[in-house]
């Protein structure tokens, strides 16, 4: 594949930062929510509405998008922030969030804001509605891909497994399905919880493409998700490790911000080590 | 119905003070959970508490301090949860399990129905984050049908408390009746409305204010804006409310309804459910068969429920005060 360009990856990188920068603001002005795996994620959401998705925020509705599912809810700031910043809505709408009567609800819902594709938040359901959808584009020979984002611990639900088998028993080439492997759950490690390793071959033995990846490393996911597409005659899987609250120095690596917002100073001091990092990026030695 | 036979209860005395948030206590009925388990657990050391990764939201980590033995924690694995106390409770455990209300039972239905209810084994489910008042969190936190889903099971018993205290008694309740059952409580911090000699008995419902207009039969945190609409259309209307405390679902109290309705000729229910298939229906299961009189419904009106401030949701969807004074002067203009 054709690696990024430099000027390419700083833009890539630069619009990571302003999702991060989005997210901050957005659960900020909620006064509830979840940072870090909003936080976590920001490096594969702008990788995949700024490079890897075939898609047209003018027309949210164009048959042959592809489609991209985030499977773990909770993490819709980062969803509605890489949306956001991509130009399906205005920046300054993310200060909606959780509001009564906003697009961007709490957990994101299809039939208020179509472009999020499905309803989520109850973890697990997300890989097996995108085999439905990876079947049905087989079914009817369409180009289009289907990606799901799921978190870590939704490794845990049994429908997730059912999904699994699923994607590997019709060879759905068609279908990637990215893990935020951040370790971390709401009770603390996912090892302590319920033991999730060794995940790589789990996903192995259930017939599924494996690759792993620095997830906070938005060269780095670029570039696997060009070779997953590569495969063919199995689903692909993007480990993806990150940092959980990667971007903001007192929540990286911390699972009690899991599912808790910034309050007014530490949002502004999450902004300003962002905006730091951000003049370090567009400076070429971030 | 006598008024003799209205409960003391922090309501009855203090109506005149009630709207006086300062002398209303406000306490989540989920801390009310978290302080019954732990008692239950150190009268019975067959009582296990288990979690889907979500020990503090569901007050459960008290008992997982007190009681590191008898604490599992299965990770985000719902019907996993149901089935496998399910087993531990046939031989022998008294387990309860707890998740958000959505998942748990909402998730885990059938196995709810078959490995716990037909079953017959000593399952005690904690439903967690119930109704609209979840808030924020949006529509595929709040469970709105959970009354439903469980009342519609043979052999259930399900509890909506009023406050913390009630959650409480009712907590150590259902730890000591033999049979699969389940409790239901809120996120938000609500009114105590009750007080340490309230009784409790699981299907005895509680008269908290007499009066021959309307009946007013409610559960759950909305007992309160019960009591405060009942309240004001004393003063502002000269209507007199009976209002119910109908805290057991199922087995529901028949004499208790049936006795409130021949008293006022008119019943209001009010929950924070949808209006179909939850606890007003029971009502008028029971009125519709034995004592037919105009009913008023009070609840979420076949919808979803949105992200929003918790109180701005429960007027919104029509569980406010306002609305349930809406709904008794409808009643009593079609007795
Ligand atoms: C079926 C279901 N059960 C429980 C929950 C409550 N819940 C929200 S997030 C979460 C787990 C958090 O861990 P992870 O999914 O890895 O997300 P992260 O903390 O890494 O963002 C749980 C149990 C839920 N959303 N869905
Ligand atoms: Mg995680």
């Amino acid at each position: 594949m054709e690696s990024l360009s430099p000027a390419r990856l700083t833009a890539l990188r630069e619009r990571a930062n302003l999702v991060r920068q989005g997210i901050v603001r957005a659960l900020a002005s909620a006064g509830s929510g979840h940072s870090a795996g909003s936080l976590d994620m920001a490096d594969v959401f702008a990788a995949f509405y700024g490079e890897i998705l075939r898609h047209d925020p003018t027309r949210p509705d164009w048959e042959d998008r592809d489609r991209l599912l985030l499977s773990c809810g909770h993490i819709a700031p980062v969803r509605y922030s890489a949306m956001a910043y991509a130009g399906y809505f205005p920046v300054e709408e993310l200060l909606t969030l959780r509001k009564f009567g906003t697009r961007l609800q709490g957990h994101p819902e299809r039939v208020r804001l179509p472009a999020v594709e499905t309803t989520s938040g109850p973890l697990g359901e997300g890989l097996a509605q995108g085999v439905g959808m990876a079947l049905g584009a087989k079914l009817d020979e369409k180009e289009w891909r289907v990606y799901v984002v799921t978190s870590d611990a939704e490794h845990q639900c049994g429908l997730h497994w059912e999904a699994m088998m699923t994607a590997g028993k019709f060879e759905l080439d068609n279908l990637t399905c990215v893990v935020d492997r951040n370790f971390i759950q709401i009770d603390g490690s996912t090892e302590d919880v319920m033991p999730l390793e060794p995940l790589a071959n789990k996903y192995r033995s259930f017939n599924w493409e494996v690759f792993e990846c620095n997830g906070n490393d938005v060269a780095e996911f670029v570039a696997v998700i060009e070779k997953a597409k590569a495969v063919r005659g199995k689903p692909q899987v993007v480990i993806a490790h990150t940092v959980p609250g990667k971007g903001v120095s007192y929540m990286e690596g911390d699972y009690t911000w899991h599912g808790k917002p910034p309050n007014r100073e530490q949002a502004d001091e999450a902004l300003r080590q962002l905006e730091a990092e951000r003049e370090r990026i567009v400076a070429g030695n971030g | 119905m006598a008024s003799a036979d209205v409960l003391e209860t922090v309501a009855s005395m203090r109506l005149a003070e009630y709207r006086d948030a300062a002398v209303v206590k406000e306490v989540p009925t989920r801390n009310g959970f978290g302080e019954g388990l732990v008692e239950a657990g150190k009268r019975n050391r067959n009582v296990l508490a288990i979690c889907a990764d979500l020990v503090e939201s569901t007050r459960m980590e008290a008992f997982k301090k007190a009681l590191p033995a008898q604490y599992i924690e299965i990770g985000v694995a719902e019907q996993m949860l149901v089935a496998m106390a399910a087993g531990l409770a046939s031989v022998g455990k008294i387990p309860f399990i707890a998740s958000y209300a959505m998942f748990n039972p909402g998730r885990s239905w059938e196995q709810v129905r078959t490995t716990m209810a037909l079953n017959e084994t000593n399952v005690k489910i904690a439903g967690a984050h119930a109704g609209v008042s979840v808030g924020p969190d949006g529509a595929t936190h709040q469970a709105i049908e959970d009354i439903a889903l469980m009342r519609v099971i043979p052999q259930m018993t399900v509890v909506v408390p009023c406050d913390a205290i009630q959650t409480k008694r009712a907590t150590l309740a259902v730890a000591e009746r033999f049979g699969p059952a389940y409790l239901r409580f809120a996120r938000e911090k609500s009114a105590v409305v009750t007080t340490e000699a309230t009784p409790f008995q699981i299907g005895k419902a509680q008269i908290f204010r007499d009066g021959g207009d309307v009946a007013v039969v409610a559960c759950g945190i909305l007992v309160y804006n019960a009591l405060v609409a009942a309240d004001e259309l004393a003063k502002e209307d000269g209507i007199a409310c009976t209002v119910v405390n109908n805290h057991t679902i199922k087995p529901m109290d028949e004499p208790a309804i049936l006795a409130a309705a021949r008293r006022c000729g008119t019943v209001v229910t009010v929950e924070e459910h949808q209006i179909h298939a939850g606890m007003g229906s029971r009502v008028a299961e029971i009125l519709a068969q034995h004592y037919p009189v105009p009913i008023e419904f009070v609840g979420v009106r076949d919808r979803f429920g949105q992200s929003g401030d918790p109180v701005e949701l429960i007027e919104h969807y029509g569980m406010g005060t306002a609305a349930i004074k809406e709904a008794v002067r409808t009643a009593l203009k079609r007795k």
